[in-house]
């Protein structure tokens, strides 16, 4: 079937099977920031948002987006900014393969909460794996970036 | 052995043991003096690639694969071990956009086996695969190779793979695989290229022994022996991404490998053995990796679209799903370890017998390699020992094929002697850190269970004193009752590596001046997430007297990087770190040659402070100039290939406490701090050293509670998501306490020891000492779950009521 969205502002359409995920549509549309980690959205690394809400695109039907507005982390680098920032000043980013699932997710946290307890970050981050940290450099990173925000 | 025939009265004196508070103290202010000058090494940088990683721009092996590229999909045997007697892909080459089906039929049967380990050749690992095996030894081992349009008619194809099996009976418990009638490799042209005492006939892949003095009669000369036999279960790196990897054909008609992978050189070798094809005939680079932990220092994927490649002589890829990663993969090496330890009532540990039996699966890959840190990384950590003896025997069995986990065999050891030490100190009725300033090993003393090297460098003391101090382990420990059905308990243990394989491990380093006065740097290393790239700018920084930021790195590439073994036992910092510290050296004396070529004056005449060459009075020039000066009728080179081994593998060292949350009535527990000391010697970067360490102990926590890898009663493993295989998220952990506490190894780098794995290993004996402390039960086997803790409370209260 044709699906039309618009993808980080811009319209695009694609001819997708009923049973191509989000997924797989942004990745062939250019946006590779998208990863896939567990096809069972057990990971986080696909997150992408889906009118504003994060959503994990490996179990989020292409066709589902008809009509919809689709971020990736393509269209949110300059939100992302100065955030990412901050875990680089940790060295948390590592292997980076989770970097964008978990920035995106992080944003969204930001936005519904802006300012969060430590305890809300872990649980809102929880889908979000991470194998490299051990989480603690990111969580550093995480609420030196909200003190920071709060100071500006 | 020499000392072997001398009496205990002609031994030299064995000094063990912590040092003084005055003289760690003293060692302490020593070893800052001596580093506190550095401008590069050591600085929280950022990773070069930080910023593209985190903005999700860095290319990932999936993110280049080209147009046009053949999806290849593995058909997998269900059974454990089969023979395949037919195999019909009449109906699935029929199937729209199918490229190729290869089977056992398109691989010679009788050829010469190889080894998916990423090992320096001849690898102990023996050549007991082929890329299709007739005979199938585990459930998910690879029976045909699909190549087709896409994944949709890849997986319509192989459904229509008629494949008739003779089923035959397993291997499937590792205590009796040795001499089993089942003979997981029967055929003839199994083949060792190295003789570590393997008999396929007896599913032994290997045996080793190792010791010195009469451990029996230590042991029985002692006032206590602690005997437990231990077992870890197999593990999963769970790197976040799986296996991948792509071919394609280059302009010289050679094939071109781009993976995910630690080892690119060693995959060079694995693929020419695998497709027996010259290696000139092949490429490989890597580009980001999305974590290794040891899982690609095999060649998990490398094979099978190699194979499609080369023979359709088109583009092809090849990507792991999840399942695959957690089912036909390269996890960590089940083991049991029966160690037994002998004390004298004073404390005094006088000898550590240990026999590990490994379970490597149905390949041998790092099976004879791993077994051995688990004795030469435990037993070493007491210098008190007077006799030890280690006896390995690694078998065969119809599992998935191990491989390489972050810790290598040392986490299996290291659990089992720690914990037993944990039982030693209650079986004396003293304090288990106690113990260990008494006995540990200590700077300067030879380690006869160590290869017989010295710790040239040593802070493990001091390691102990600062996470006693930081946990409050005189005022908490071991066991606090919260009064709310909640228990808080501590545990504790050492730990020790390895900076790269003595004698073995090569790391090399190219450097170069470019024309404005900045430096290319090509290693063949291999940076999977550990910031290597960076640490080993800010090596070359430190001699050329620049930022970091001057130094651009290039890694990983067979037709570019001078040749390093790879990103494996810990060996990037010490090893490659020394070779770039070496180059680099050299590199500063090509430019003070050029420079008084230029400047016309003798070089003992000249100084370099980075940016300029000064010689006498006011005469100077830039780096910018000599750099383009390298241009311009020039007969320099300025441009330095160095290589470096070692000799020696100076451990880095590690202590661990936990501080566990445990609930009385689900068993429900929760690492609350884990506070810990590590001594890398001088830290590259001590942002990323610290992130490892975090990294790697929150791992060693997943394996201690969660993860594990289990299979059903047909030898089909169980954990295929990461729904079942649990890795810890970020609510199952609360803080993780990390303090580099630096030695001095003057054979590294400006000081450097490694830090990647050493990390990993404390964990399972501090957690296991914790909820002993709070159930009063010994758990033996990792993991301890919710379920067994719940029971031992349970009993704990009939006892308590009886």
């Amino acid at each position: 079937m044709e699906i039309q969205m618009k993808l980080n502002g811009k319209p695009v359409s694609g001819h997708v099977a009923d049973d191509t995920s989000l997924l797989t549509f942004v990745r062939d549309q250019g946006c590779l920031s998208v990863k896939c980690g567990c096809e069972t959205s057990c990971c986080g690394l696909c997150t992408v948002f889906l009118d504003d809400v994060p959503v994990l695109s490996c179990s989020v039907p292409a066709a589902r987006a008809q009509g919809r507005n689709v971020t990736t982390l393509e269209g949110l680098r300059e939100e992302a900014y100065d955030f990412a920032g901050f875990i680089a000043d940790q060295g948390a980013d590592q292997c980076g393969f989770c970097n964008p699932g978990t920035v995106m997710n992080a944003i969204a946290l930001f936005r519904e909460n802006p300012d969060p307890t430590e305890e809300e970050v872990r649980e809102y981050l929880a889908g979000n794996l991470c194998r490299c940290s051990g989480y603690e450099g990111q969580q550093r990173g995480i609420m030196r970036f909200l003190e920071w925000r709060k100071s500006q | 052995m020499s000392n072997e025939k001398m009496t205990s009265t002609q031994m030299p004196e064995r000094v063990f043991g912590a040092r003084t508070p005055e003289e760690q103290e003293k060692a302490r202010v020593e070893i800052e003096n001596r580093t506190s000058m550095l401008h590069a090494v050591g600085k929280p940088i950022r990773k070069k690639d930080a910023m593209q990683l985190l903005l999700g721009q860095a290319k990932y092996t999936n993110d280049l694969v080209p147009q046009d590229c053949l999806t290849v999909k593995l058909l997998r045997s269900p059974h454990a071990n089969a023979f395949v007697e037919e195999i019909d892909t009449s109906a699935a080459m029929k199937v729209k956009g199918i490229e190729a089906i290869f089977t056992w039929e398109d691989v010679g049967q009788d050829g010469q086996r190889y080894t998916q380990a990423g090992q320096t050749y001849p690898e102990f690992s023996p050549y007991d695969r082929l890329v299709l095996d007739r005979h199938v030894r585990f459930a998910g081992d690879p029976v045909a190779i699909i190549a087709g349009e896409d994944e949709k008619t890849c997986m319509k194809a192989m459904r229509l793979i008629k494949v008739k099996y003779k089923v035959m009976e397993a291997v499937l418990d590792f205590t009796k695989a040795l001499d089993n009638p089942v003979i997981v490799h029967p055929e003839e042209n199994w083949l060792p290229m190295v003789q570590v005492c393997g008999d396929a006939r007896r599913n032994l892949v290997s045996h080793e022994e190792f010791s010195e003095g009469d451990i029996d009669a230590v042991l029985d000369d002692c006032d206590v022996v602690v005997d437990r036999t231990y077992r870890t279960q197999a593990c999963q790196q769970a790197m976040m991404e799986t296996f991948r990897t792509f071919c394609t054909i280059d302009q010289f008609g050679r094939l071109d490998i781009t993976s995910s992978t630690q080892i690119v050189f060693h995959v060079r070798r694995i693929v020419s053995n695998a497709l027996h094809i010259p290696q000139r005939m092949i490429r490989v680079r890597k580009p980001r990796i999305g974590g290794g932990f040891g899982a690609k220092q095999t060649a998990i994927s490398e094979v099978y679209p190699a194979f499609v490649t080369w023979m359709t002589k088109k583009p092809s890829m090849l990507n792991f799903t999840r399942e695959e990663s957690l089912t036909a993969s390269s996890p960590r090496h089940q083991m049991q370890m029966h160690v037994r330890i002998g004390a004298m009532k004073d404390g005094l540990i006088r000898g550590i017998d240990l026999y590990t039996l490994s379970n490597t699966g149905a390949y041998g890959e790092h099976g004879p390699t791993t077994v051995g840190l688990s004795g030469h990384k435990s037993i070493s950590l007491y210098g008190s020992a007077e006799a030890y003896r280690f006896v390995d025997d690694v078998v065969y069995t119809n599992h998935m094929s191990s491989g390489a986990y972050r810790g290598y065999g040392a986490t299996q050891g290291i659990f089992a002697v720690e914990s037993a030490v944990n039982e030693l100190a209650q079986e004396l009725g003293v304090d288990p850190v106690w113990l260990r300033e008494k006995n540990m090993v200590r700077e300067g003393q030879r380690m006869a269970s160590y290869y017989g090297e010295a710790t040239e460098s040593c802070a493990l003391d001091r390691c102990l004193s600062d996470v006693k101090r930081r946990i409050g382990w005189e005022e908490n420990a071991p066991v606090k009752d919260l009064g709310n059905g909640k228990i808080l308990a501590y545990g504790i243990g050492m730990s020790m590596q390895g900076s790269g394989i003595s004698g073995v491990d090569v790391g090399s380093a190219r450097i170069k001046l470019e024309d404005d006065g900045y430096y290319t740097l090509t290693v063949g290393s291999a940076d999977m997430g550990t910031g290597s790239d960076t640490t080993l700018a800010q090596v070359a920084a430190e001699v050329l007297d620049c930022s970091p930021d001057r130094i651009v790195v290039f890694e990983a590439d067979t037709d570019i990087s001078p040749y390093d073994s790879g990103s494996y036992a810990s060996s990037t910092a010490y090893v490659t770190g020394k070779a770039v510290e070496k180059a680099a050296r050299q590199l500063r004396e090509l430019i003070l040659e050029k420079a008084s070529q230029m400047l016309g004056q003798n070089v003992n005449e000249l100084y370099f402070d980075g940016n300029k060459v000064y010689g006498e009075g006011k005469n100077s020039i830039s780096l910018e100039q000599i750099g383009y000066g390298t241009q311009v009728s020039n007969n320099l080179a300025l441009e330095v290939t160095e290589t470096n081994s070692s000799p020696t593998s100076p451990p880095p060292f590690m202590v661990g406490a936990v501080e566990l949350e445990i609930d009385k009535a689900t068993g429900e527990t929760k690492v609350r701090r884990y506070v810990s000391a590590v001594d890398c010697g001088t830290p590259l970067n001590s942002n990323l050293a610290k992130v490892q360490a975090e990294g790697g102990i929150l791992q060693g926590i997943g394996m201690a509670l969660t993860e594990s890898i289990t299979y059903n009663d047909r030898g089909k493993p169980i954990e295929n998501s990461l729904m079942q295989y649990r890795i810890p998220t970020r609510q199952d952990i609360g803080h993780i306490e990390v303090e580099l506490v630096s030695s001095y190894e003057e054979r590294g780098p400006f000081g450097a020891k490694s830090i990647g794995e050493v990390v990993i290993n404390t964990p399972g004996p501090a957690i296991q000492e914790a909820i002993y402390q709070a159930t009063g039960k010994r758990f033996y086997e990792l993991p301890i779950t919710p379920e067994q803790i719940c029971m031992a409370f349970k009993e704990k209260g009939a006892q308590k009521h009886e």
